[in-house]
């Protein structure tokens, strides 16, 4: 466990009286695919967001690539290779798509130790991202004139612009068909074969069922349980969960 | 265009601004240009705040008036030279930006905005309460009576006020076509985003903080030699942080043209006005003015230029 | 003798940290619940002044009666000011920068079309409850302080019955907590919003009257309220009843003090100066529950 790419130990995170986290132990393997789930306020997006650094978490600690994250504002995280792409894509509004892809790429990529991009390299990332999201098209369009999936390509496009070592991915598929479904895993296992390990949110089981290699399951602030998908899915808590008594 | 274009060119565009003038012969076109000019380094000192970071600032007069006020206290003490002065109170109005900004940054813009109003009324207070720069009575400066070289002491502060004017436009447009100006926007456009993208937000608002605070403060420098009686009320005029408001709000926010057109637009009229009109109605018309553009064209004189295009997205 | 200073200004700074508590109550709703940034406030509560003035220099009418025939009209003119706000900025998405340059502007039209309908002069009201002062021991109390902080009181603890009682105040509190919820309850967020933004307007009426009876008001005073005002809100945390009231009289005591022993020409230093060190180190205020 100690070669782990991410570990959170004993994170706690409360809201007023409200407990979002209680206690969460989990890690990451370098490279690897990892599913996180749990009905809806069981503390998912409160766990990434204490990860991220958008929130800060009250108790426990969080180490990635052997360094302590506590305390750090988010965009050091970023910068350190860990990025994620929000919820309800937040993309810059008054700047268009190819715009919004430069700024991690000069803000985290290029503010790394011994990284000199040139503007023409930037460029040229720029447009390797656009391709690989199929938006390579649209690369002066602005983000209010994309359609839903290719917003939530874009959201997805931005994080891995920062280049990172790990992706958390959440909930990136709401609402989408299921051949959109398909395009964004097929887009996710891409990025993992190069080596990126990735955290994924969602609700769409078969999604989470075919891409991950571990599953997670978290319920009321509590993890319940974590291992191969098709062991977690018979486990009785989790069926309790889902399914009630 | 490269940055170093836009600087010639602006610099050109000074020379040539100044020639022109030579041939003026009525003084009040000078008395009224200088206050014209003195609006487009406000306007864009705020938007680079305001229009480009998406942080309101509601005092400018506090800055303004720092600049002024220590050149008040500069000119007692020692007497320097106005581009000295001018020095002086940028880094005075800066230095008080980045502590402000310090103290309040990390809130939402919500509170910065109040926070800033807070400062001009303290601003206000000290200033009001303390006898060597005149205290709630004013103070009277000697303005020389002429210049080599340029004739009367106010075409030489329309000089410098152009100079500065020139200045304030080129770092504006050279801040807007940079990596930083693109971080800014990332920041007005979503904070939240813009720090999971790696953009150290807290350094870069300080940043603009800083450098619009002190920009302002150097617009406020010569202040005391163009007016000669200087009070806290006149100083401190709300008239300065409605117009910074106004001005690029009106002419537009996104890009360093706006406050300048916003500047020439509603300076020019207000200039006209207070010799035909009382100035409560000259600020009843900029508050109507105000309210009508942020309604029907939020985007300014620029962007009734270029409409925002309503594509129907299918999101 | 000293003491007798001391007491007189903890007393008088009680009486106006009530009127600044009524003042404040109508930005507390609106800021403190609904996230409307209305700066212009201050601004109803001067034309709720002048309103009065008309009405009691005119027709003899009681300055207090006068301020509550005149608050079903603020009720309403909050309510189309709501309106206006929602269709040009909530809906687009642009509460921020251009929300809160619209109330500014707001604010310098109505303080300006005051001053081009009343002029710069000092206006002022008549009533049997202006002039006597009580003496209780070596303490004087004012009756045009006493009675607007009485009844100062009497409209906030109405205030909040009704936003704790009622079916629509109870809304109005769910609304600035969690309109998603609300929806889901099948109740439009936005009339909920209208109705509290319009009662929030309505306070300015009577808050207009208690500043009148306190001293004379010309059109630009509005501008000396708006720090003040935000100074409590944020000072008492957003969302908090107690916590407005108490900072309202935390900062009336100290601007009594500062100007019983410093001046009064400081006073307008304490409530941003104050202001200033709340955002600085305790956002949430003294009783708040979010920055």
């Amino acid at each position: 466990m100690t070669d782990a790419l991410l570990t959170v130990a004993g994170l706690g995170k409360r809201f007023g009286g409200f407990v979002a986290l209680d206690g969460i132990d989990f890690h990451v393997q370098p490279g690897e695919r990892v599913g996180l789930i749990g009905p809806n306020g069981s503390g998912k997006s409160t766990l990434v967001n204490c990860i991220s650094g958008n929130l800060r978490n009250e108790t426990g600690t969080v180490h990635f690539n052997g360094g302590a994250l506590d305390g750090l504002p988010a965009y050091q995280r970023t910068r350190l290779g860990l990025a994620r792409s929000f919820q309800l894509p937040k993309p810059f509004r008054s700047l268009s798509v190819a715009e919004n892809l430069c700024i991690p790429l000069h803000y985290a990529v290029n503010a790394r130790h011994g990284v000199h991009l040139s503007a023409a390299q930037i460029g040229e990332r720029c447009e390797e991202l656009l391709r690989m999201v199929a938006l390579d098209g649209k690369a002066k369009a602005r983000p209010r004139d994309l359609t839903q999936i290719e917003m939530r390509k874009l959201e997805l496009a931005r994080a891995m612009a920062a280049a990172p070592k790990l992706l958390i991915a959440d909930e990136a598929m709401a609402g989408l068909s299921h051949s959109e479904v398909d395009d964004i895993i097929t887009l996710l296992l891409k990025l993992n074969e190069s080596g990126i390990a990735v955290i994924l949110i969602e609700h769409i089981m078969r999604a989470v069922m075919s891409f991950s290699q571990r599953l997670v399951v978290l319920v009321a602030g509590r993890k319940i349980a974590d291992g191969l998908p098709q062991d977690v899915v018979q486990t009785p808590e989790v069926l309790r969960a889902y399914l009630g008594e | 265009m490269k940055h170093l274009t836009f600087w010639s060119l602006t610099a050109l565009f000074v020379i040539i601004v100044f020639a022109a003038s030579r041939l003026v012969t009525n003084d009040y076109f000078f008395f009224a240009g200088y206050v014209v000019l003195q609006y487009i380094v406000l306007a864009t000192a705020w938007n680079v705040l305001g229009g480009y970071t998406g942080y309101i600032n509601f005092g400018t007069s506090g800055f303004f008036a720092i600049g002024a006020y220590s050149s008040v206290v500069l000119h007692k003490l020692w007497g320097p030279p106005i581009p000295v002065l001018i020095l002086i109170g940028g880094v005075l109005a800066g230095a008080v930006g980045l502590g402000m900004g310090g103290l309040t940054l990390r809130l939402k813009g919500v509170y910065f905005a109040i926070g800033t109003l807070a400062l001009a009324v303290v601003a206000q207070t000290l200033v009001t309460n303390w006898d060597f720069v005149g205290g709630s009575r004013g103070v009277y400066i000697i303005r020389p009576g002429s210049v080599p070289l340029l004739g009367s002491y106010i075409h030489y502060l329309f000089l410098i006020m152009l100079i500065l004017a020139g200045i304030a436009v080129a770092i504006a447009r050279t801040i807007e076509r940079s990596t930083l100006g693109y971080g800014l926007a990332a920041i007005r456009d979503d904070e939240q985003a813009a720090e999971a993208a790696g953009v150290p937000t807290l350094k870069l608002k300080l940043i603009s903080t800083t450098l619009s605070g002190a920009l302002m403060g150097m617009a406020g420098a010569p202040l005391p030699y163009y007016v000669t009686y200087l009070d806290p009320a006149s100083g401190f005029n709300l008239t300065y942080a409605v117009n910074a408001i106004a001005m690029p709000l009106i002419g537009g926010t996104t890009s360093w043209l706006g406050p300048v057109l916003g500047a020439i637009f509603l300076g020019t009229i207000q200039q006209a006005a207070t010799v035909t009109i009382s100035s409560s109605l000259n600020l009843l018309f900029v508050g109507v003015l105000l309210v009508l553009f942020v309604v029907i064209a939020p985007n300014g004189l620029i962007g009734l230029y270029k409409p925002r295009r309503r594509v129907g997205a299918t999101s | 003798m000293y003491t007798d200073l001391f007491l007189n200004a903890i007393a008088s700074g009680i009486l106006l940290g009530g009127f600044y508590a009524a003042v404040t109550v109508g930005l507390g709703i609106a800021f403190g619940m609904l996230d409307v940034g209305n700066l212009a406030h201050p601004a109803f509560v001067i034309l709720g002044s002048f309103c009065v003035y008309i009405l009691n220099q005119r027709f003899g009418v009681d300055p207090i009666l006068a301020a509550l025939i005149m608050t079903p009209f603020f009720f309403v003119l909050g309510a189309a000011i709501y309106q206006i706000y929602y269709l040009c900025f909530e809906r687009r998405g642009e509460e921020g920068l251009r929300g809160l340059a619209f109330f500014f502007g707001i604010l310098f039209i109505t303080e300006v079309a005051l001053i081009l309908g009343f002029g710069v002069d000092y206006r002022f009201v008549e009533a049997p409850y202006i002039g006597p002062t009580l003496h209780i021991g070596s303490v004087d109390l004012a009756l045009r302080t006493l009675v607007p902080f009485l009844i100062s009181l009497v409209m906030i603890g109405a205030l909040h019955l009704f936003l704790s009682k009622t079916y629509i105040g109870r809304a109005i509190l769910a609304v600035s907590q969690d309109s998603l919820a609300l929806r889901l309850m099948s109740i439009r967020p936005y009339r909920v919003k209208l109705i509290a933004f319009a009662i929030s307007i309505a306070t300015a009426s009577l808050a207009g009257a208690f500043l009148i009876i306190i001293q004379p008001v010309e059109p630009s005073i509005g501008r000396d309220y708006i720090g003040r005002i935000f100074a409590i809100v944020v000072l008492g945390g957003l969302g908090s009843f107690p916590g407005m009231m108490l900072a309202a009289f935390l900062l009336g005591v100290a601007e009594s003090l500062t100007a019983t022993f410093y001046g009064p020409s400081w006073s307008p230093a304490v409530a941003f100066g104050l202001l200033l060190l709340t955002l600085a180190f305790r956002p949430a205020g003294i009783l708040g529950r979010r920055a």
